[in-house]
């Protein structure tokens, strides 16, 4: 890539990479929000946990152009692209987050739980005094992986009109410009790459020594 | 001397219909220590668990100071009785500190105060304020860990105190001092202790009176002395097996 490239469209990479990221973050704050209290809930109804899992499973295997695809014609959500890529995006985050979750609440050590209930800690206290912050890292864990698959996977996002780096990609291959589809590329990348650095520092700050 | 936990006509049974208590009707008297021996799966352990109802009997009824554990509301009753278990189960992501002070916490006291509070407890058990308060769990040694879980067991000031083979998985030089150290505090403090044991030295160095517990089923009651020089089969197979047990791993570290 030439200076004179990275000067035309230096500005437009910037704004892109901005919108790229606020697009991963909105999903990931959406996706966490409802994959944590979700897997809570499974630690308490664990007969659930399969078929709930599973969906979200499910919603894994749906190509991302499809899933975009199928939420297009949504009312309300069919107005505005980044709608449309925001839900996806959480649809794709929800699985790891709910899975770190609930294996993280459920690999707490009996005996841990076991003194929490028998000295008398309620139901609320038990849950931010001990089963959270014990899960942490693992939800960080599940987090950190939805991050870095939905850093990707947004670049699919263009295809709906939502923005994002991938803009300059799709823009790229319909013009056989490299430089386009590598400067769409390599930020996407570099993003997925500092996110999953920066999460993994918080994950080791959250483990508990044992 | 007035009746502390009294156990009355108790059942347990799984859902799969295996009976674990089996009417089991007992008085402890305020201030006492009970040793509970029975061998594993006995229902020792499940006694004990129905008295801060982690085990909720399934016949009968348990008495905490003259008030059905059923009548009493959950949270106040828990936090009313010390528990300390084989594994300290202290939490791993609290300093010792806030270990020892969590109940306090749970009931809305303040920071000095709690602070204040699981030093003094700290130093109850034998360990130093200055030195341990910010420690994590993993850098105590076994025996220290117990010792913080016996403080933490303590911090409400709990009439009641259940230990639940409390020193079971300690070396044996370890397990004496924590003995003796519990004696000692026994002694102070006057609490009502329920303590589940394998152990026939710790049942008889630290307890009162000696329950033996076969399928549910309490098979003698009887003062330490007593207890050795019973002549009841069940009570003599017990002190066989346990001797064997002694003489055993004596042989076993002279070989």
């Amino acid at each position: 890539m030439s200076s004179s490239f990275l000067q035309q469209n230096g500005a437009t990479i910037l704004s892109l990479t901005i919108e790229h990221l606020w697009l991963t973050a909105a999903a990931m704050l959406f996706a966490a929000a409802i994959a944590v209290p979700v897997g809570v809930w499974l630690t308490r109804s664990p007969a659930w946990a399969r078929p709930v899992i599973g969906l979200a499973n499910i919603l894994q295997t749906i190509p991302s152009l499809a899933m975009f695809g199928f939420l297009l014609p949504l009312p309300w959500l069919g107005d505005r692209a980044a709608r449309i890529a925001i839900v996806a995006l959480t649809a794709y985050a929800l699985l790891p987050i709910l899975r770190n979750t609930y294996a993280g609440i459920r690999g707490i050590d009996p005996a841990v739980m076991d003194v929490a209930r028998a000295m008398g800690l309620t139901g609320t206290q038990r849950l931010f005094k001990v089963e959270l912050p014990l899960a942490a890292s693992f939800i960080l864990t599940g987090l950190r992986t939805a991050t870095v698959t939905c850093i990707g996977i947004a670049t699919i996002a263009a295809a709906v009109g939502a923005g994002g780096l991938g803009e300059l990609i799709f823009r790229g291959v319909a013009s056989v410009d490299n430089r386009l589809v590598l400067a769409g590329a390599i930020p996407a990348a570099g993003l997925a790459l500092v996110a999953d650095a920066v999460l993994g520092i918080f994950e080791r700050l959250l483990t508990v020594k044992r | 001397m007035s009746t502390a936990i009294e156990f009355r006509n108790l059942f347990f049974a799984t859902r799969q219909g295996r009976l674990l208590l089996d009417g089991i009707s007992l008085a402890l008297e305020a201030g006492t220590t009970t040793a509970i021996l029975g061998r594993s799966g006995s229902g020792k352990t499940t006694l004990l668990r129905t008295v801060n109802r982690m085990v909720e009997a399934t016949g009968g009824d348990v008495l905490v100071s003259g008030k059905s554990v059923r009548d009493t509301d959950l949270i106040a009753l828990r936090r009313g009785i010390g528990y300390v278990i084989q594994e300290s189960g202290l939490f791993p992501h609290f300093t010792v500190e806030r270990n020892v002070g969590l109940v306090l916490e749970a009931e809305g006291h303040s920071r000095a105060e709690r602070v204040q509070r699981s030093h003094a407890l700290l130093e109850t058990v034998g360990l130093d304020p200055t030195t341990f308060s910010s420690r994590y769990p993993h850098q105590l040694s076994g025996g220290q860990r117990q010792r913080v879980g016996v403080a933490r067991a303590l911090a409400a000031e709990p009439k009641v105190l259940l230990m639940d083979e409390p020193f079971g998985a300690l070396d044996p030089l370890t397990r004496a001092e924590m003995q003796e150290m519990m004696r000692d505090l026994m002694a102070r403090m006057q609490k009502t202790v329920v303590l589940v044991t394998h152990d026939l030295d710790e049942a008889l160095y630290l307890a009162d009176r000696i329950v033996l517990l076969s399928s549910g089923k309490v098979i003698a009651d009887l003062a330490p002395e007593a207890f050795m020089q019973s002549t009841m089969p069940e009570v003599q197979a017990y002190l066989h097996a346990f001797r064997r047990g002694v003489g055993n791993a004596a042989h076993g570290r002279s070989a």
